[in-house]
């Protein structure tokens, strides 16, 4: 997969490239990772986004050295890291489930990389306040690991991978068992932490929400490929796929039909016969039938008028906005989003016949 | 793929030194068991294959008794252990802490933490008066002291099979008119089951193996097949004592993989 | 009509007295087939000794204990140290201590071979390892014996391969008796060790070699203190029945090498000293208790740490 916008200046901090990861052999060959290739930039907070299956995990496990591909090179800084274990790759993890050791103090957990690399005693209480302190973690050192709560965990198992300084911290789904409000609390210590220190973060997760809060570039895998990558405004705005699409945000799909491309812009007939443009993915020339997304925050729903009319089906309230679901006159449904006011109601109601109008700019063609 | 790997579930050595200690466990059961098929008189020579040591041994009066009374007294001591030991865990599970219930505990487990030559002695020192002051000498002392050393590994898997048993069930059949009796017949026991059989075949097991205090407790002309062979030790030793030894392993394998597939099927 | 609080206060009374009942069988076999009579025992070892074995009954005596560590020469009636006792004491606690320490060494990673085995497979080792834990004590001594013997496996082998020209005699040394010890009682390290080895939280060896410990810092700094309390109490398991073993030194021991256990036997035999011989059973408790006060203590120091 082509990167859609490369920075020639930034330096690659890892660089994946073709993985391939199988179990078993022949036909019944399960094919976990097919032809990956990523180049994680420096000083970047880069997310590998997907559900649970798609790989992205084994690729996070063989970057720190628990798997190996079956094809394919790893670099760590231009360098082949396929011969080093684990324990001599200046990579970090915070686990999925912390793995703090449960016979050491908060205080030792953080200093175990440190004592394993030898470091001076006095130097691994400087390094160890100055990672509590990080993670607001000072006043617990002595604790128990089992004595400290979900959140307290997190932010330990952050101090202990962070100590070392490693070249690349990797993150697997590290907010996970946290509840909700913990979770945004974290997604901004991270981004914070990630930024204060310099050090390139990998960050894995199947929450879509949490990805495009908190990444610099985010790569979109699926069933061992890896889909699309972006930066976060890409990815929602410009899916190049239709799994994409689907697994980020709501949108909704319209069939339609190719007119003609003009300077990289296509013009679409949708099924109700009216034509509008929508940008192509670079490179991409159609022809014939297509798919086309519209975000529903895009659309607005109009009493006369628009590209598109139907009725009104389903009104469901959210506080800040509510989604109206209208049956389209072809037959599927169309949603749009709609930011409530104080004063009056969305302005319409189940039965109403309405139009839709989409904003200029707001359609996308979808690669097949 | 030659990329060299590294396995985080490994550890160097460790499994030539297991693979050392199955060779260990085994050689010397094995080496047993090919004796006892000697054809020669003495166990220093190989003298071919043979079941003349396993006829010899099955027509031995001595061997013959001593086996029928290990088999008595590992009956009657695993039958009684385990009536005991279910009424007991009947009485010490699922309830809510009642006075008496830790020293119970402590107290029927106790036997497992006493050396069993200490056991043996201070059994040895009250029979003894016992049988001047009784007369009686007959294998009742020998059941009765299997017996209490049986009632805690009876005990332990009643108890754990008790533990994991849900109340609701029982609380069910009292809601659906069964009286506490029927409750038990009906619901309790059927599922305790299994944890009976299990404690009943440790016990046997158990009872059926001991030497120490059996060689203690025993009045003369009482031995039981393995006093008798730990007697015939002492002597001269010939392959008859092998084909003894592995007849009773056969029996504790067969016992003991009975016991495993049964568990298994549970989990 | 009685209250609700009544009506509850004999219902918890009745379910008492049932439950003291249903257990009463099992306390009153303990009692008199196993616990009462170690009180007799002790009762036994303050009494003079009776000229043709038992005791006089009544007849308050101090001497089965002085002998446990002490003799009286006939003559002058000079008091020294019991010699003979103190070497079986201490052949028995040193052998005790040998084995404990060798089926650590084969256990350990023996367990760890089984627990890092697939799930499917791991079952048929533990059932490996427990076959011969269920195969009579006697049995497997007996089954040493024919290994260790002039004529036996092991010395038929050396022979062969021509490391040795004659056979090593091991039978009636203390070396049988350590070879039968370990044999006998490496079921109970395994199965232990295995117990908590199989908890092991694999998560936190990966944590360990994530940050930059090689293979003996995961397995000194992590895996070993994880797995401690498999490690006392597969230590206690062997060390207690090692330090009471009676078959094993009677055996491969032959008359000289004697244990607790058989110095025991001979003051209720040929020795005729009961008193002594229950001064010193209770001795043998009393370091078994001494032994799993420390394994108690262990437990709760290090309990509840790690789930």
């Amino acid at each position: 997969m082509p990167e859609p916008s490369p920075v020639p200046d930034a330096r690659i901090a890892v660089d994946c490239h073709g993985i391939v990861k199988q179990f078993g052999e022949g036909p019944r060959a399960l094919r976990a990772l097919d032809n990956v290739s990523v180049a994680i930039r420096e000083n970047e907070f880069f997310t590998l986004l997907g559900p649970s299956g798609c790989g992205k995990t084994t690729l996070l496990r063989m970057i720190a050295g628990f798997e190996y591909p079956t094809e394919g090179t790893i670099r760590l800084h231009g360098e082949d890291i396929a011969g080093l274990p684990p324990f001599k790759r200046p990579i970090n993890t915070v686990f999925q489930s912390y793995a703090l050791f449960p016979h050491l103090t908060v205080w030792e957990n953080v200093a175990f990389g440190l004592q394993m690399l030898g470091w001076a005693k006095g130097k691994i209480e400087a390094r160890v306040a100055e990672m509590l302190k990080l993670v607001h973690m000072e006043e617990l050192a002595q604790r128990r690991t089992d004595q400290i709560s979900g959140g307290q965990a997190q932010r330990v198992a952050l101090a202990r991978a962070l100590a070392p300084a490693p070249k690349v911290l990797l993150l697997d789904e590290p907010l996970s068992a946290l509840d909700y409000k913990l979770r945004k609390e974290m997604q901004i210590e991270l981004k914070r932490m990630q930024s204060e220190t310099g050090i390139t973060f990998i960050f894995v997760t199947h929450d879509q929400e949490e990805a495009l809060t908190m990444s610099d570039r985010i790569a979109v895998m699926s069933k061992g490929r890896v889909l699309q990558v972006g930066t976060p405004w890409d990815i929602y705005d410009k899916p190049a796929e239709r799994f994409v699409a689907d697994f980020i945000g709501e949108t909704n799909f319209l069939s339609a039909a190719m007119v003609g491309i003009e300077e990289g812009v296509a013009r679409v007939r949708l099924p109700s016969g009216i034509e509008i443009s929508a940008s192509l993915a670079e490179g991409y020339r159609p022809a014939g039938e297509a798919t086309v997304v519209v975000r529903p925050e895009h659309a607005r729903m109009v009493t006369t008028g628009g590209q598109l009319s139907g009725v009104v089906e389903n009104i469901v309230y959210f506080g800040t906005d509510t989604h109206i679901h209208v049956k389209l006159d072809q037959g599927s449904t169309f949603m749009v989003r709609q930011q409530n006011s104080r004063s009056k109601s969305c302005g319409a109601s189940v039965g109403d016949r309405v139009g839709i109008d989409i904003a200029p700019d707001a359609a996308q063609v979808l690669r097949d | 793929m030659a990329k060299p790997r590294f396995d985080i579930r490994v550890q160097p050595g460790f499994g030539t030194v297991a693979l050392f200690t199955f060779a260990m466990l085994y050689l010397p059961i094995a080496t047993l068991v090919v004796y006892a098929f000697n054809a020669s008189d003495s166990l220093s020579s190989w003298g071919g294959f043979s079941l003349h040591w396993f006829y010899e041994a099955a027509e031995n009066q001595a061997v013959q008794d001593a086996a029928w009374r290990s088999l008595i007294i590992a009956v009657s001591a695993a039958t009684m252990a385990t009536i005991a030991a279910t009424m007991a865990a009947l009485a010490t599970t699922r309830t809510p802490p009642y006075p008496g219930l830790s020293f119970k505990y402590a107290f029927i487990n106790l036997p497992l933490m006493v050396p069993e030559i200490v056991t043996a002695v201070a059994l040895l020192i009250v029979f003894a008066k016992v049988k001047v002051w009784t007369g009686y000498s007959g294998l009742g002392y020998l059941i009765l002291a299997h017996t209490a050393f049986c009632i805690p590994f009876a005990y332990l898997p009643i108890r754990a099979r008790l533990e994991g048993m849900d109340q609701s069930l029982e609380r069910a059949a009292a809601d659906l008119y069964a009286p506490p009796w029927q409750v038990f017949r009906r619901v309790t026991l059927p599922l305790l089951r299994p944890g009976i059989i299990a404690g009943f075949m440790l016990a046997f097991v158990i009872s059926l193996d001991d030497v120490v205090i059996s060689e203690f407790v025993k009045s003369g002309g009482q031995d039981t097949l393995p006093t008798y062979m730990l007697g015939q030790l002492r002597r001269a030793v010939t392959p008859e004592i092998n084909a003894i030894a592995a007849a009773f392993l056969v029996l504790s394998v067969a016992l003991v993989t009975v016991f495993f597939f049964i568990n298994r099927k549970k989990a | 009509m009685a209250s609700a609080a009544e009506i509850a206060r004999r219902d918890e009374q009745s379910k008492t007295r049932t439950r003291w009942l249903l257990s009463l069988p099992a306390l009153f076999i303990v009692f008199i087939a196993a616990i009462g009579p170690l009180f007799v025992m002790l009762a036994y070892s303050f009494m003079a000794k009776g000229d043709y074995g038992d005791v006089k009954p009544g007849e308050f005596s101090l001497d089965g204990w002085f002998s446990v560590l002490f003799q009286r020469d006939i003559f002058d009636d000079t008091v020294t140290l019991a010699d003979a006792h103190l070497s079986i004491l201490w052949r028995s606690v040193r052998l005790s201590v040998i084995t404990t320490l060798a089926t650590l060494a084969l256990g350990f990673p023996t367990a760890y071979f089984i627990a890092t085995r697939p799930r499917s497979t791991r079952e048929v080792w533990v059932f490996l390892i427990t076959i011969p834990f269920w195969t009579n004590l006697l049995i497997r001594t007996f089954a040493m014996q024919q290994v260790i013997r002039n004529e036996g496996v092991l010395n038929t082998l050396l022979m062969w391969l021509g490391i040795i020209n004659e056979p090593i005699p091991i039978m009636y040394t203390d070396w049988a008796i350590l070879f039968g010890m370990v044999y006998v009682y490496l079921p109970l390290m395994v199965l232990p060790l295995y117990a908590s080895m199989e908890k092991l939280d694999f998560r936190l060896v990966e944590a360990g070699y994530d940050l930059y410990a090689g293979r003996l810092a995961v397995l000194r700094r992590i895996i070993l203190p994880l797995v401690k309390p498999g490690i006392v109490a597969g230590s206690i398991l062997v060390f207690v029945p090692s330090l009471g073993a009676y078959v094993i030194p009677r055996v491969l021991g032959g008359g000289k090498n004697l244990m607790l256990a058989n110095l025991i036997e001979l003051q209720f035999g040929a020795g005729r000293n009961w008193p002594l011989g229950a001064a010193l059973s209770i001795s043998l408790m009393l370091l078994v208790m001494v032994a799993m006060l420390v394994y108690v203590r262990n437990a709760t120091r290090s309990g509840g740490g790690h789930g």
